[in-house]
This record gives structure tokens, sequence and C-alpha cells, in this order.
């Protein structure tokens, strides 16, 4: 069959199961744009490219499908670099499309013509420039294919005008992706295993570390088995948190730099860690010197390159974490660990009293206790919440106790401001039935809050929860803790977010009082369209505990000690 | 230590480009790269060396792997192989200092390949200490211009590359008796 290629590339979506794509047209993309009238595939309207990445990359994260971004050259190309390199960090499986000038103009600086495989070659897993109709199809199942197998990540393809309006033939069977050099399927060798479980069997203070790897890898059901049979506690990362859930009493927590102390005390005294998919990240760390200092360390991974980057381990379980617990599992002996168990009951100690949670209502509100709030009325299997990135994030993470995988959609390691609103929107076209939650902060809020438009415009029901303190919160904690509480350029002068939505005519509502936050949160969920709720907290709160940059991982900044005396207030 | 990478990769376009970017990226300093064509068409080939520590070497290799059109990469540092360096060195020889010169070459089997009134080319192929000893006894007439390839290196014995398979097309195999033996 006689095809474009703008047509094409659609067709080629529409057989890698592509049902939404987020995007913004433009001169160089437009012979695809006019193509879609031939296609089922519906295009959300996006109002800034970046936050097409975003919805891409939340629709990847939420549904495990691929998410696919459309952009024109230049500028609607170089707007999409932060999306990708969001996706690149969290191992996040987008395919990016952007058009191109003619090929007959690649390196004239044409207008709009900017070198977006050059810019998006190191944080993209694998890109492409087609010149050409015939190798389109191709190169879409190629890059489909990268993008999801292995570890994923996102992939671009950049398409020229000329590529896109030529006729060739089309033939998607015989259009086989030619990769002989990528390999993204590794398994360990057996003695590696016999290494692993020796080290296991032999460890009395055992700690699983458990990651993203865990939710790619689809391993929940492995990882739990093991942790049950083993009797290993969990500790989690951020993008982590949902692997297992957090009412299950082997789990502890999150780890790292907001993690709680004991999780980071329980890591500190491990005489074994085991890494599941997961990269020992300087957040979760501390200082490499002190880390961990008794504990051998076992890695299971599916990136060579994680192996030994950060800290040295004695194992390495090169692999899909799915399928190497598959092959541990029959050889997991049972072990009472009662007493490393009761040891970290105890590490536990006073951090109880220490939670915001046991102070009562002065009339202040604070961050925890919203976040707190919305957990206790929304939880539930099918509701997800999407945060941006600073203090809000951990709160949520620290407070909403998340116990399904995929329900916590956030940027961990770009850490991307302005993430969150327009992942939303990418997390409710993917899965419609969920409730969707974004928690996000006055600052990065403002940096996307352009989506609102396309929120409106699809008629998406997200429920928008805006943490308004007045700072960039988190950039002000270090300026309180490490440059003298000298706040420069965080305190912002804030619109009143009721009445942005209200323009949007999205219903609003502003939230000053403890008491106040059930009764909106209920309202929120019972309306059946989008719903802001500007929730003026506490301004300078702070997130504790913390491990300052560069500290040992049981070097923490503890809460203030205790709050309060009083009972919890539940 | 100086580690020494065989490096096959798809001939295609921008390929050099990702391998010196990761090598920018990750903050590795390349001390010579050399790429060229090899008895497949699809396939090039880049020797690359670089200083690195053990673990560094072994993540570089990891990270070359990582690369989608890399196929195959051999550290060769510790296994017996060819290395092999192309210096053209233009060199003044005025008429009293020529034969001299001549005789120099000759001690270090480089061959002339241009000859003026005032100066020589000379043309040497060989491990890389050769050719730095060969130019340290040209120093002293003065060196006028010089230029080095980056080496070339290819494993000794029968073994031939592994890319050989891992593209399941075999290809000729790489003799003992084209070996020649360094001054």
């Amino acid at each position: 069959m006689t095809r474009t290629g703008a047509q094409i590339l659609w067709e080629c979506l529409e057989q890698e199961g592509v049902t939404h794509v987020f995007g913004y047209p433009g001169g160089a993309i437009l012979p695809a744009y006019d193509a879609l009238k031939f296609s089922k595939i519906h295009h959300v309207l996006v109002r800034h490219e970046q936050g097409a990445t975003h919805m891409a990359d939340g629709y990847a994260r939420a549904s495990g499908r691929v998410g696919v971004a459309v952009a024109t050259s230049g500028p609607g190309a170089t707007n999409m670099v932060t999306g990708i390199a969001t996706a690149m960090l969290d191992s996040s499986p987008i395919v990016c499309i952007t058009g191109q000038v003619g090929s007959k103009l690649i390196g004239s600086d044409a207008f709009q013509e900017t070198d977006i495989t050059g810019i998006t070659l190191p944080i993209t897993k694998h890109n492409y420039l087609v010149t050409r109709a015939d190798e389109l199809a191709r190169t879409m199942r190629e890059a489909f294919y990268v993008a999801r197998s292995g570890r994923p990540g996102p992939v671009l393809v950049d398409i020229t005008k000329d590529a896109q309006q030529a006729l060739c033939e089309f033939d998607w069977e015989a259009a086989k992706p030619q990769l002989p050099g990528y390999r993204p399927d590794l398994s360990p060798a057996p003695k590696e295993y016999e290494k692993a479980l020796e080290l296991i069997h032999n460890s009395k203070r055992p700690v699983i570390l458990l990651g993203h790897g865990a939710i790619v890898s689809g391993a929940i059901r492995e990882v739990r088995d093991l942790a049950e049979r083993a009797g290993i506690p969990v500790a989690l990362t951020l993008l982590g948190l949902g692997a297992l859930p957090a009412s299950h009493p082997l789990n502890l927590g999150m780890m790292g730099m907001h993690g709680e102390a004991w999780v980071n005390h329980t890591i500190q005294e491990a005489d074994l860690l085991i890494a599941l998919g997961m990269r020992f990240d300087d957040r979760v760390t501390g200082n490499l010197k002190t880390y961990a200092p008794n504990a051998k360390k076992i890695h299971v991974e599916i990136d060579p390159c994680e192996i030994n980057k950060n800290v040295k381990v004695d194992v390495a379980l090169v692999g899909d974490l799915r399928e190497v617990l598959h092959a541990m599992l029959p050889k997991i002996e049972s072990i009472d660990r009662s007493d490393w168990l009761d040891l970290i009951d105890r590490l536990k100690g006073d951090s109880a009293v220490r939670d915001i949670q046991n102070l009562p209502d002065s009339g202040h509100l604070y961050a925890a206790h919203v976040i707190n709030d919305l957990w206790r009325e929304a939880r539930g299997s099918n509701t997800v919440v999407v945060t941006d990135v600073g203090q809000h994030q951990m709160w949520e993470a620290q407070y909403y106790k998340h116990e399904e995988p995929r329900s916590l959609i956030t940027s961990g390691g770009l850490g991307t401001m302005g993430f969150a609103l327009p992942a939303a929107i990418g997390v409710k076209v993917a899965r419609p039935e969920a409730e969707v939650w974004v928690v996000v902060g006055d600052g990065g809020f403002q940096m996307t809050m352009c989506e609102l438009a396309t929120l409106v415009q699809e008629n998406l029901k997200i429920n928008i929860a805006i943490i308004n303190n007045g700072f960039l919160g988190m950039v002000r904690q270090w300026q309180e803790f490490f440059y003298e509480r000298n706040y420069q350029a965080t305190p912002l002068l804030n619109p009143d977010f009721a009445k942005i939505a209200g323009a949007y005519g999205i219903r609003n509502a502003t939230v000053t009082q403890r008491s106040q936050v059930v009764p909106a949160v209920q309202s929120a969920r019972q309306h059946d369209g989008p719903v802001l709720i500007n929730f003026q907290v506490e301004q300078e709160d702070t997130v504790y505990p913390m491990v300052a940059a560069g500290a040992a991982l049981h070097e923490m900044i503890r809460r203030p000690s205790p709050i309060v005396e009083t009972a919890a207030d539940e | 230590m100086l580690n020494t990478y065989v490096v096959y990769v798809e001939n295609k376009p921008g390929v050099l480009t990702r391998v010196a970017s990761l090598f920018r990226r990750r903050a590795f300093n390349i001390d010579s790269l050399t790429v060229g064509r090899t008895e497949k068409p699809e396939v090039s080939r880049m020797t690359i060396t670089v200083e690195a520590d053990h673990d560094q070497a072994r993540r570089i290799e990891a990270n070359l792997y990582k690369l989608v059109n890399v196929l195959l990469v051999e550290n060769i540092t510790t296994v017996p192989a060819i290395v092999r360096d192309l210096a053209m060195i233009k060199v003044a020889a005025t008429h009293e200092a020529r034969s001299h010169v001549l005789e120099l070459a000759s001690v270090f089997r480089a061959r002339v390949v241009d000859v003026a009134p005032e100066s020589l080319i000379i043309e040497i192929t060989g491990g890389e200490d050769k050719i730095d000893g060969l130019l340290e006894v040209l120093r002293p007439y003065g060196v006028l211009e010089m230029v080095r390839t980056g080496i070339v290196a290819m494993r000794r014995g029968n073994k031939p590359s592994a890319t050989l398979s891992s593209l399941e097309t075999p290809a000729q195999t790489v003799g003992d008796d084209d070996l020649s033996q360094s001054v």
C-alpha cells in the first residue's frame, strides 16, 4: 500500500497500540497533523511542549505503556528537553516525535531548524533523524521497542518535513526492527545466584532496598514473597513507594535524605543490603564513605552501568528483577529474624511522638496535616497521587501511605518542578477510571499551570491540591539550615489561585483551617469536574528528618523533640 | 592505567558522536580514538585508548554497550595484541644532515616518502614507543611538522573477533602470518 510518511507515522502508532498522543502543532510537523484525519488516535492539545512530554511520561508511569508526545521543529522540540530528561532519569518509556525542516535544508539554519537529535543525545535512550519516508516504519518500531524494553527510557524520532510528505510503500509487518547491537535481555550467571543466596542465608541483619525497578519489572508479588519468606524488612526509595504496601508489617517506609530516622538507622546497622531495582542515588545513600559500613551488598539491576557506579557491591545480578527473583525464590530458606526486627522496632524509638500528626489543632494548617487528611479521605486502590518537587513532595511521601504500585507518580531523579499538573493529565488519560490528585507547591504549579486549559479542554476530572506556603519551600529550608536564613529569592508573591481556577471554569476553594480540609476534599471528590483547592499552609514549615547533602545517612537533622507531649489527635 | 578498547559499531551517521559524547558525558578523557572500515561494509571499527582504573574500565565497557549502535566491545589491554600507530614526520634535512637523517630512518625501518631541498617527510608505522623513539632522535635536526593517526589494534592469534558471531555471519579469521614484530 502506498502512503505518505505522515500516514505511515500514525498507522505505526496505531500498530503499537497508541490511542492518545500529547502534542502541539507547528510548521515542520504540519503534514503529520494533516494526516491525523485518517487516524483513530486522539490528539490532546497541550499548551506548552514541556507539558506534552510530562503527560506522555505520566501516561507511561501510570499504565506501563509507552507514552507519546508530538512537537514541531526548533522551539517546539527544544521545549521538550526538560520532559525528556525527566523521563530519562526515571526510566520512563516515552516516544517523542518532532518535525524537522526539509532534508535539503538541514544544516542551513533554516527557520525553526534546530539539531534536536544532537541536543537530546545525552538525555535519550536513543534517538533518530528520519529523512526518508521508507525509513519511517522500521524506525518507529525500533523506537517503541527500545523505549519499553530493558531499562525503559525516552526515544526521540525527528522526521523531516519532506519525509512526512513523500509517498512510499508501507508494510508494517515487513519493517522489522534491525538492532544488532541492542541486547536488553541480560540474565545473571548461575554462580552469581549461589553467591547471593549464601549471603542472604548467612545474614542476621538484612534489609531489602526496593526501588522503581520493582514496579517497572512488575515484580510486586516476587518482592513480597522474598521479604516474607526470608523475613527481611524492606526500605523503599521515593520511586519505589507502592511496590510493597505501606501497611505491610515488613515495610519500613522511605529511606534517604527525608526518610524516617529508623529506616536510615536500619540501613546503617545492617549486615546485608539487598538492592532491588534501585541505583544508590546520592539522595538515598548520603555520604558514600560512611554508607552501610558493615553491610555486604547484593545488587539486582537490569542496567550493567549501574553496577559499582556509586556503591561497590559484593554480588551483582544483572537482569530483569522479576525473572531474577523468580529464579531465586524456590531456594530462599525461611529464617527467623525476629531479633533483628525487634531491634528495628526499638530504633523507631521516639519517632512517633515527634510526628507532626500528634500536633493538636492549634489553628495552624500544616502541609503534613493536609496530606494525611487527604490520604484518609481519598485512599483506595484506584487513587493516584501525582506530586511535584519540593517540600510537599517529601511530605506526601511520608504521610500518604501508598498501598499500590503506580499510585504515586513523581519526578525523582531530575526533580523537575512543574511536572505534576501535566503528568496528572497523562495519568488520567491512561487510567480514566482512576481518582487523580495533583499535590503541588505554589512554585511548581506556576511553572506549568497553563496546562489547566488542556485539562478543561479535555474535560478531565482531576483534583488539584496546591500546598501554598508562599515560598519556594525546599530551597527556603536549605537557606534556613545552611545559609543562615538568608531567604534570597524564595518568598513568592502569588496570584489568587482560586481565581485562576475560576478563570478556567474550574471549581475552586481556599482552605486556611485544618477543620476545612476534610470537607474540601470530600466536596472535591463528589464534584464531577476538575477542582482546585488552594491550601494556605504554614509558611516556614520544615521537612524532617533531613540528611544534609554530604552527611552520613544516620546523621539526621531530627524533628524538634517532642513537638507536644499530648496524645495523638485521632 | 591506559586501557585499549576495540569497539565495533554500526556504520551509520552520528555513531562517532554518540561514542565521543558518552566519554564526555561520563567525564572520561579519550587519549586516542581512531575509526575506520572493517571487513564488513555495515560495521565500523574504533580503537579507543582511555586512562581508567579497573572499575572505571568496566563501567566504560558497560556504557559503550548501552549505546544502541554499538555491536561489540573488547578491552584488549591485557590480551596479546598488535598495536600500531602511523606517523608522518617532516624533518629539516639540509645537505650535511641529510645522510644522518636517512640513516636514522633506516634504523627505524621508516620510509622516506617525500624529498625536498631543505626537508624530508618520513613515514613510520609501529608501536607508539617506536615512533616516540624516532621522534626523539630526529628532534635535534628540527621536526617541522608531525602527524600521528592514533593507534589501531588487533588481537593476536587465530581467534576471530567475536563481532563475527554476534552478527551471525562468519568473516575471515585473523591469522598469525601477518605479524610483523616491532623493531
